[in-house]
């Protein structure tokens, strides 16, 4: 795949955002998990948001795809104020997640998953009265998915998710949310339960995606692979942003720095 | 194992095969190639649920008639071992439903009585018409799967507890609906003849098939249909198989649940009906055993307990197990005791190979 230096090029920073948090706040009780939080995803880039426990990034995330209902603050999705009651209304406006717990079903095939919530029906009367499946069209919708994705070595597009390891498993979760999501992929720690070598096919993905034209959020625990895909990367600190930085300007100690509020950042100079 | 490996092998650095073989998994991995035969087997079984009770029953056939004979392969024995789980069969289908969604309902028996109960009450005692008087049994049969689906969906109770607990109530509901009365066949062949329609027999090459047994078919090839061919199914694997995943991507599980049981409550009603067929008359203390028996079919067809694994065919296989198995050992002069002893095992085996099956492809 491309290399680091090139696919900052691919990002496209003086369009408008795709995605835009602006002053997003989320309170429980006493407890204030998203203070006043910002965040900008331009069209064509992967931006990881990193962050310790407890910064509040999953709460931000979730009210991003949609599983959370901010308090206060506005979300732009393409410059236009939109809110999302749950997961199903983002995902309609085309923003998808894939979850860290890997959500397929293993005894469903691949094609099964795919589409699972959202089959194609036959045209006609066959679909309308019988409410029968197109299976053919999905299968090939899949297939052709898969391989524009280069996961055809994946043989059989009928075969069992639970026959795939988890890496497979992830690409199919990947391909589901790059089949569907037509504005945002959101990505959960979609390397937390991969091994080295699977690890490497799901970065390799990830950039797949994201040069087919989908801007891609990516929440990582892991700094390399953080450091390697992103084109920038959002550090959220306390329930906010402390500065949005790329991998050339920063090393990753640095990174950490700002994560453990080691360091102080103006964030706006470090953002691209 | 050692002998040939048939993956093809372009060259490959050295790491990355290591990789492969430590099975970190791999894109380029194919997945039938190095299994033994007995691995296979079990993925065969895993991939085809209904295939382990179809070899059972293949055998089992070959076996009685290997021992009985002529007797045993006669059409007409046949189509009375089919008669004979007709209505095993079709609770059968309603406990599949169940099932499929990692539940299981011990009141379908009791709600096929109280809808033939309430069946044969309303045509003979409130003198409607026959055909109102089946509407109105399925339509207990949809309020009482409501029932359970309610109290699975909204009050989150396990479904065991939740139909241990349906199951008396309907049971008692049905006592005392009846007033603990049967309704004698005469008396229904006279005034609602088409409450025992189910029960009247065409005749194939000396097979003897009664309608009952033809709507049993039928209703397996079209629940076959809607899970296989319809999103709804599809949605029923996907709520038994992972109902978090399930969740997550979009489907609403509580309402699937809720239209398994209605449905299984629906499917329970058309039972009533066959029941009626069946024995001709309306007796409250009838099909006592289809709770559990319904639930032997299923596991014996392959069905896991576990959810989201198995086929409906499967269901229809196990109840014709049951069924060539009660009908041979009889045939044979066999205690029946030893025809209990011999459905005992059978679950047990079936289950065990259930096991055996998940542990190694899961």
């Amino acid at each position: 795949m491309d290399q680091k230096g090139d696919s900052i090029m691919t990002a496209h920073y003086d369009q408008q955002p795709v995605l835009e948090a602006r002053g997003l706040v989320k309170r429980y009780g006493s407890v204030t998990a998203i203070d006043h939080a910002d965040l900008t995803l331009y069209p064509g880039e992967i931006l990881a948001v990193i962050g310790d426990n407890g910064a509040g990034k999953s709460s931000l995330i979730k009210a991003l795809s949609g599983a959370l209902v901010p308090d206060e603050g506005e979300i732009l999705l393409d410059g236009k104020a939109v809110h999302f009651g749950s997961p199903m209304e983002a995902r309609e406006l085309g923003i998808e997640t894939v979850y860290q717990n890997l959500a397929v079903s293993p005894a469903l095939n691949i094609a099964d998953n795919l589409f699972l919530g959202r089959e194609i029906r036959k045209p006609g009367i066959l679909g309308s009265v019988f409410r029968m499946l197109d299976k053919k069209a999905m299968e090939e919708r899949a297939q052709a998915k898969m391989k524009e994705l280069g996961l055809m070595t994946i043989q059989n597009i009928s075969q069992a998710v639970e026959s795939l390891s988890g890496g497979q498993r992830q690409g199919v979760a990947v391909a589901r949310s790059a089949l569907f999501g037509s504005k945002v992929v959101i990505m959960d720690e979609p390397t937390a339960a991969l091994g080295v070598k699977e690890s490497r096919r799901v970065l390799n993905l990830i950039k797949e995606v994201r040069d087919r034209g989908l801007p891609i959020i990516l929440i990582s625990h892991n700094m390399p692979h953080v450091f390697e895909v992103a084109d920038r990367i959002h550090i959220h600190r306390l329930g906010k942003c402390a500065a949005t930085i790329t991998p050339q300007t920063h090393t990753m100690s640095e990174a950490v720095a700002i994560m453990t509020g080691a360091m102080e950042v103006n964030s706006d100079s470090a953002a691209a | 194992m050692s002998s040939a490996n048939p993956k093809p092998s372009a060259p490959v650095l050295d790491h990355d095969k290591v990789a492969d073989q430590a099975g970190s998994g791999s894109y380029v991995a194919n997945f039938e190639a190095k299994d033994s035969p007995l691995t296979r087997f079990k993925k065969f079984l895993h991939k085809y649920p209904v295939a382990a009770p179809t070899i059972v029953l293949i055998l089992a056939i070959i076996g009685f008639s290997a021992i009985i004979g002529d007797r045993f392969l006669h059409p007409f024995n046949l189509s009375l071992v089919l008669q004979q789980v007709t209505i095993i069969g079709v609770i059968g289908v309603a406990q599949t439903l169940i099932i499929l969604t990692a539940g299981i309902d011990l009141s379908v028996g009791a709600i096929m009585v109280l809808a033939s109960v309430v069946m044969g009450r309303m045509a003979i005692d409130h003198g409607l018409e026959a055909w109102l008087a089946l509407l109105i049994g399925i339509g207990v049969g949809a309020l009482t799967g409501l029932i359970n689906g309610s109290l699975i969906t909204r009050f989150k109770l396990p479904p065991f507890i939740a139909t241990l607990g349906s199951w008396n109530v309907f049971f008692a509901l049905n006592l005392w609906y009846s007033k603990s009365e049967t309704i004698r066949s005469q008396e229904i062949a006279n005034n609602a003849p088409l409450l025992q329609w189910l029960g009247e027999t065409v005749s194939f090459f000396g097979a003897r098939l009664t309608y009952g047994s033809l709507l049993m078919l039928a209703l397996f090839v079209l629940i076959w249909y809607a899970l296989n061919w319809t999103a709804w199914g599809r949605h029923v694997y996907a709520t038994g198989d992972d109902p978090a995943a399930a969740k997550l991507a979009g489907i609403r599980t509580d309402r699937i649940l809720l239209s398994v049981y209605v449905l299984a409550g629906v499917v329970c009603a058309i039972g009533a009906w066959v029941l009626i067929g069946r024995i001709g008359s309306v007796s409250p203390q009838a099909g006592y055993t289809t709770n559990l028996d319904s639930i032997t079919a299923v596991v014996i067809g392959g069905c896991s307990l576990f959810g989201g694994r198995g086929s409906i065919f499967g269901t229809l296989i196990g109840a014709l197990v049951v069924g060539v198995f009660r009908n041979g050992l009889a045939l044979a002069g066999v205690d029946v005791l030893w025809q209990e002893f011999t459905v005992g095992i059978l679950i047990i085996v079936a289950v065990g190979v259930d096991q055996w099956i998940r542990k190694g492809t899961a």
